[in-house]
């Protein structure tokens, strides 16, 4: 046995999966219940606050019974509907704008620098400098700097390109602003991630053959990144279609700029109309996944998933 | 390489124009914990190391900084353990289900903080589990666990099994194998699993602020704060964990390519 096993190993260096044994069981089963428990039970606990009805019994807030009260669904949407459009609207456009940002740093880092191992790991570290400092309090940041006293506001009011009265803080720019930037590491990381990957060869390849710059990079370099922008944009637009920090009023947002997650977390912690705040989160939840999956078939990347 | 000049200084400028304004509200944040203000850090008002000589002076702060670490490591290990039986189960062992397990491990990292954290909050109600810390921990575990399950998958994915197979050769049990070999060369894909994790559990916010109650960690304490202002005393705390973080990536960024150019030498 042990000559047999001598003689194969030349061939195959990752192990392949064996078949069942007990010891699978006992790997895989705390994991799987911490999942089932507190994962799949919230979310179907989720569908089922989104049916409870007010409790006849009871003039306090927050007393809810189980019911099936499925015109939650009805009057909740008509009511926040506005509040969905901003939202997919906000992620949309954050994410298509980290996109365009992130695209080209990730092209530095992972291509164009290559030459230069130290400079892409010192860009590297400060493509992910965000990560190690609150994200609240850069948020708080950008606030106070695009503030009405702070000088952004100034220099664009005495260059008359804002109006005297006119705010950034608390509108719908703001807020997407600071989508954008809470997520451009997020959309960097993957991108280069692939781009690092690219074989050099092929781009000289397209050169040969006389294809321009920008032919070689719509034929060769971007479809071959396609597994990174896919991720990129998974990993900005989900958080940032849920996000409710940026549109707060005590940060970047306003009154008119509120998203589901700001309404979501109103209802569920500050009216306490938990059926409301769980229809709303099973619907956010449904239309981002449909969003997503149709998105990756488009983008014709399932093996991500 | 073809293109101007102009054409190829453009990429550089571009990148260190981007990367320098990713740094702004971190250069912000870091200039506003010497702000001699009290309670309110809005207005520059003069610098002052007292903010950095006395953190615990804001009410609260420190407290909430020393909840978010016993959460960070509580989550962290529990994640780390939980995932990693997961991912050397996931790579290792063909069953039925496999790919319902992946999918049930990938939807938590698909749906949106708000949703889970919502959930949970509506089962914690429904079950009567009063919020706090340990409502918290297991909120955190499971959007860790399944960050662990993909970074430690990686690592199984790339062993080279016939060091293993030796070891079975030198008549090793199944166990020895496992714990004298197995484990000691996932080590590094599990410890870069346990830094993901914790600096996930500190930093977020959403999910916490669903399930935390009257329990503060330190990102619901900035949340809480930023009505009426933030004490600089968090501006101090966040700088401080921001170097220490810096300082230990780019030492471990260094050893790594030390070691890789003495290998490349020795050869």
């Amino acid at each position: 046995m042990a000559f047999a096993a001598f003689a194969d190993t030349s061939e195959k260096k990752s192990a392949e999966p064996v078949k069942k044994s007990r010891v699978v069981i006992l790997m895989l089963l705390p994991g799987l219940a911490y999942l089932l428990l507190f994962f799949l039970a919230p979310l179907v606990s989720l569908i089922l606050t989104s049916f409870m009805a007010p409790d006849p019994n009871s003039m306090d807030m927050g007393q809810f019974v189980y019911s099936f009260q499925w015109q939650n669904y009805v009057t909740v949407i008509s009511e926040n509907w506005s509040f969905f459009v901003r939202s997919f609207g906000f992620a949309i456009l954050a994410t298509v704008i980290a996109l365009i940002v992130s695209y080209p740093i990730a092209y530095f880092i992972g291509v164009y620098a290559r030459p230069w191992p130290a400079i892409q790991a010192f860009a590297l570290i400060l493509v992910i400098a965000p990560f190690f400092i609150s994200f609240l309090l850069r948020t708080l940041a950008w606030k106070q700097l695009l503030g009405d006293d702070g000088w952004v506001v100034t220099t664009l009011k005495s260059a008359s390109l804002l109006p005297a009265d006119g705010h950034i803080t608390g509108t719908a720019f703001s807020v997407v602003f600071g989508l954008t930037y809470n997520f451009i590491p997020f959309m960097v990381l993957p991108i280069y991630t692939s781009l690092e990957r690219l074989d050099m060869r092929l781009l000289e390849a397209g050169r040969d053959l006389y294809a321009s710059p920008s032919t070689t990079f719509w034929k060769v370099t971007l479809p071959l990144s396609m597994p990174g922008v896919v991720a990129g944009t998974l990993l900005t637009f989900i958080p940032a279609s849920g996000d409710f920090v940026n549109a707060s009023s005590s940060f970047l947002g306003g009154p008119g700029t509120q998203m589901v997650g700001n309404q979501i977390a109103s209802n569920f912690l500050k009216i306490l109309d938990y059926p409301a705040a769980s229809v709303l989160s099973v619907v956010l939840m449904a239309v981002i996944m449909v969003i997503v999956s149709v998105y990756v078939r488009r983008a014709g990347t399932e093996e991500l998933l | 390489m073809k293109g101007s000049i102009f054409g190829r200084a453009l990429l550089p400028i571009y990148t260190i124009l981007a990367l320098l304004f990713l740094l702004i509200p971190i250069v912000y944040t870091f200039i506003f914990s010497f702000n001699d203000a009290f309670k309110t850090n809005i207005q520059w008002q003069g610098f002052t190391w007292h903010n950095w000589t006395n953190v615990c002076d804001a009410q609260g702060v420190c407290e909430a900084f020393g909840n978010s670490i016993i959460v960070g490591v509580v989550a962290t290990l529990a994640a780390t353990a939980l995932g990693t039986a997961l991912a050397i189960a996931l790579v290792r062992y063909k069953f039925r289900g496999r790919n319902i397990v992946s999918l049930l491990i990938f939807l938590p990292m698909a749906t949106p903080e708000v949703v889970l954290g919502a959930g949970l909050a509506a089962q914690f109600f429904s079950l009567g589990t009063p919020k706090g810390m340990l409502t918290v921990i297991i909120a955190h575990t499971l959007f860790c666990l399944s960050f662990v399950v993909v970074t430690v998958k990686a690592r199984v994915a790339s062993l080279d099994a016939s060091i293993e197979e030796a070891g079975r050769d030198l008549y090793a049990s199944p166990g020895q194998v496992f714990w004298r070999i197995t484990f000691p060369l996932l080590i590094p894909g599990i410890a870069a699993a346990a830094l993901l994790s914790f600096a996930l559990s500190f930093d977020d916010f959403i999910i916490t602020y669903f399930n935390s109650g009257s329990m503060q960690t330190f990102p619901t304490f900035i949340y809480i704060s930023a009505v009426r202002g933030v004490p600089p005393e968090a501006n101090v705390i966040a700088s401080a964990v921001f170097v220490l973080a810096i300082v230990g990536v780019t030492i471990s960024q260094v050893v790594s390519s030390v070691r890789r150019r003495r290998l490349a030498a020795s050869r």
